[in-house]
């Protein structure tokens, strides 16, 4: 591309370095709304938080430095420590399951039958369906004396759960509420299946492979890319759940389903200690960030890249 | 298959019986096992689906006929006027609610793809220093959980007094809007051959009306994607609007659900209802545009978050 730019500069007849910073200029001017956009809502809040998070700010009363006093006060605060607690069980069910629906959604999926395409819709869409409506839905669903939960329960002859509020089966519920929208994790895997070479499969046919054989040695070696991708945005995503736990239990019973966001929107909008929620806020990117950076370590062992070089 | 029969009938004239008994067995085996794929499908994708149907059937229930165990399926009479008492006779202004939440997506559209496809555009076309290190720092944002920048923005905006107001939530999308919708245009742009562009400038095209009359009508594909993955970010979008928008009247659909399940909290049949009239626009602009959809996904592996 340089040497284009360079015959274009000299058609132009101008100096090279006269229309290079001609085209610096416009390049920053295009990327001016969003550098403004980035100061104003994402490095000026975080650089603001930071300091926030060492106040004691509560809105309406008088602001005061306290230091570290609130990541102090954090350690000593139950409900911190079950939110989190409360959010990791979610997420170490959740993510597992999703991944392994998803996959298996994906290769059902896609095999060359009839009509396909409707399917693909079919498992689709309701991982694009607004999180408030399908809150209420699910609410209804587990609603624990004419849901249609225990309806299906009470056809197989067991009995009725109280789901939503039961203390130990209202994290589960929220996962299979979850499941449902694996619509989007699904297609992602369909791409990674439809781009490993069928030669490899061949291949393995002629060596008289079945079908098990052929998954573990075959697609899974080759989806583990597809697969790191979902795995890390599963675990980003479970981390921040916020809209079903709002509407469904708002963080009941018992607090069995105050996950951390929620947490931090309490303490922020319901109690007004924005300080305090701003400590909360740099706990939850650090964690997340943390176990973002673990996974890309871990992920050179078993993370198989196509185009690798030899090591 | 076939070609497999007929390479083996020489084989069975020759007397070899069992080859040709082989290639019957394996498209047997072949039929047995779409099949058993197109059960599956079948059984998976009811599964899918129940809740939708759920939904519709509680719905059409008279008031009072939804606590009824075990569940029916069916309701007899189907009470239709219950989309019309959720939407017009339920206490809450939903018109009103609507209008409201289409305001907002579609600024947020606009603004999305103007802001995100000129940020693209200079990634992808324009030299500058930092350019790449600028645009890591674009997808590192991607990383960043949203309740971090929340609580200052919140402030910020109270600071501008505009709580209450729909701008928190459109003025954000026309100064560079989420990070990959940006990474979606560079990496279409990239795509695009730079052979355009020097015949552009060739005849005197300034860098902006490459941009626009070069690069713009070449990406319809893109702007499609980006469009619908900005509507249901929009449309669907809770937290946002529960933070801001405090007043009845600037109410979204998402948040006016909520305060529904504050008036009518027992009527299941009307917030069904409700839910399904927020749910419907989303299947609507789906199916309407379904292969960008596909498209956007695949490239960039998120979607309608």
């Amino acid at each position: 591309m340089s040497s284009q730019a360079d015959s274009l500069r000299q058609a132009h007849g101008r100096t090279r370095s006269s229309f290079m910073r001609r085209e610096a200029i416009e390049g920053f001017l295009c990327i001016t709304p969003w550098l403004i956009g980035f100061v104003l809502f994402i490095a000026g809040p975080m650089l603001a938080s930071v300091w926030l998070a060492m106040t004691d700010y509560e809105i309406l009363l008088p602001i005061h430095f306290v230091g570290l006093d609130n990541f102090a006060k954090l350690g000593q605060d139950q409900l911190f420590w079950k939110s989190l607690w409360n959010t990791a069980v979610y997420t170490g069910l959740y993510v597992p399951l999703h991944l392994i629906t998803a996959l298996m959604a994906a290769l059902l999926l896609n095999v060359r039958a009839r009509g396909i395409q409707v399917y693909r819709v079919i498992f689709y869409v309701p991982s694009i369906m607004p999180a408030v409506a399908t809150a209420f839905l699910w609410m209804w669903i587990f609603n624990p004396n004419y849901g249609l939960a225990n309806g299906l329960l009470d056809l197989v002859g067991l009995p009725p759960q109280k789901w939503l509020f039961d203390e130990t089966l209202a994290k589960p519920s929220f996962v299979i509420m979850a499941l449902w929208g694996l619509g989007s994790a699904m297609l992602v895997f369909l791409a990674g299946l439809q781009g490993v070479d069928p030669l490899l499969y061949e291949a393995a046919d002629i060596d008289g492979a079945n079908f098990w054989t052929k998954f573990w040695q075959i697609t899974l070696p080759m989806l583990t890319p597809v697969l790191f991708f979902n795995l890390i945005i599963g675990i980003i995503g479970s981390f921040q759940v916020f809209t079903t736990a709002y509407i469904a239990t708002n963080g009941g019973p018992n607090n069995a389903t105050l996950f951390y966001v929620l947490y931090i929107y309490n303490q922020g909008w319901k109690f007004a200690k924005m300080g305090y929620a701003s400590a909360l806020a740099w706990i939850l990117f650090i964690i997340v960030l943390l176990l973002t950076l673990v996974q890309f370590k871990v992920a050179n062992r078993w993370v198989y890249y196509e185009t690798e070089k030899a090591k | 298959m076939s070609e497999a029969k007929s390479m083996a009938s020489p084989a069975s004239s020759a007397g070899m019986v069992t080859a040709d008994k082989f290639y019957q067995r394996a498209s047997v085996r072949h039929a047995l096992y779409i099949t058993v794929m197109q059960i599956l499908l079948l059984a998976c994708s009811a599964v899918m689906l129940i809740p939708f149907v759920w939904l519709i059937s509680t719905s059409l229930k008279i008031r009072g006929t939804e606590f009824t165990f075990p569940p029916v399926w069916i309701p007899r009479p189907a009470v239709w006027e219950n989309y019309y008492t959720a939407f017009f006779a339920s206490g809450l202004p939903f018109t009103r609610f609507l209008l409201n939440t289409t305001i907002i997506t579609v600024a947020s559209m606009v603004g999305t793809l103007f802001s995100s496809s000129l940020a693209g555009f200079g990634f992808a076309r324009m030299r500058f220093p930092g350019r790449d290190k600028l645009f890591l720092l674009v997808l590192s944002t991607l990383m960043l959980p949203e309740i971090v920048t929340q609580i200052p923005s919140y402030l910020l905006f109270r600071l501008f007094g505009w709580i209450d107001t729909f701008l928190p939530l459109i003025v954000p999308t026309f100064l560079g809007g989420s990070a990959f919708n940006i990474f979606l245009f560079r990496q279409f742009f990239m795509s695009i051959p730079y052979e355009l562009d020097e015949a552009a400038r060739i005849d005197g095209a300034g860098t902006m009306q490459i941009y626009w009359r070069v690069i713009m009508p070449l990406s319809k594909p893109v702007l499609s994607t980006v469009a619908i993955f900005t509507f249901l970010a929009s449309w669907n979008s809770f937290m946002g609007p529960l933070i801001y928008l405090n007043s009845l009247e600037n109410m979204t659909l998402a948040v006016g659900l909520r305060a529904f399940q504050g008036l009518r909290g027992t009527e299941w049949n009307l917030m069904m209802a409700a839910a399904a009239v927020m749910m419907a626009p989303v299947l609507v602009v789906f199916f309407v545009a379904q292969r960008y959809f596909i498209q956007g996904i695949v490239t960039t592996g998120f979607g309608g978050r």
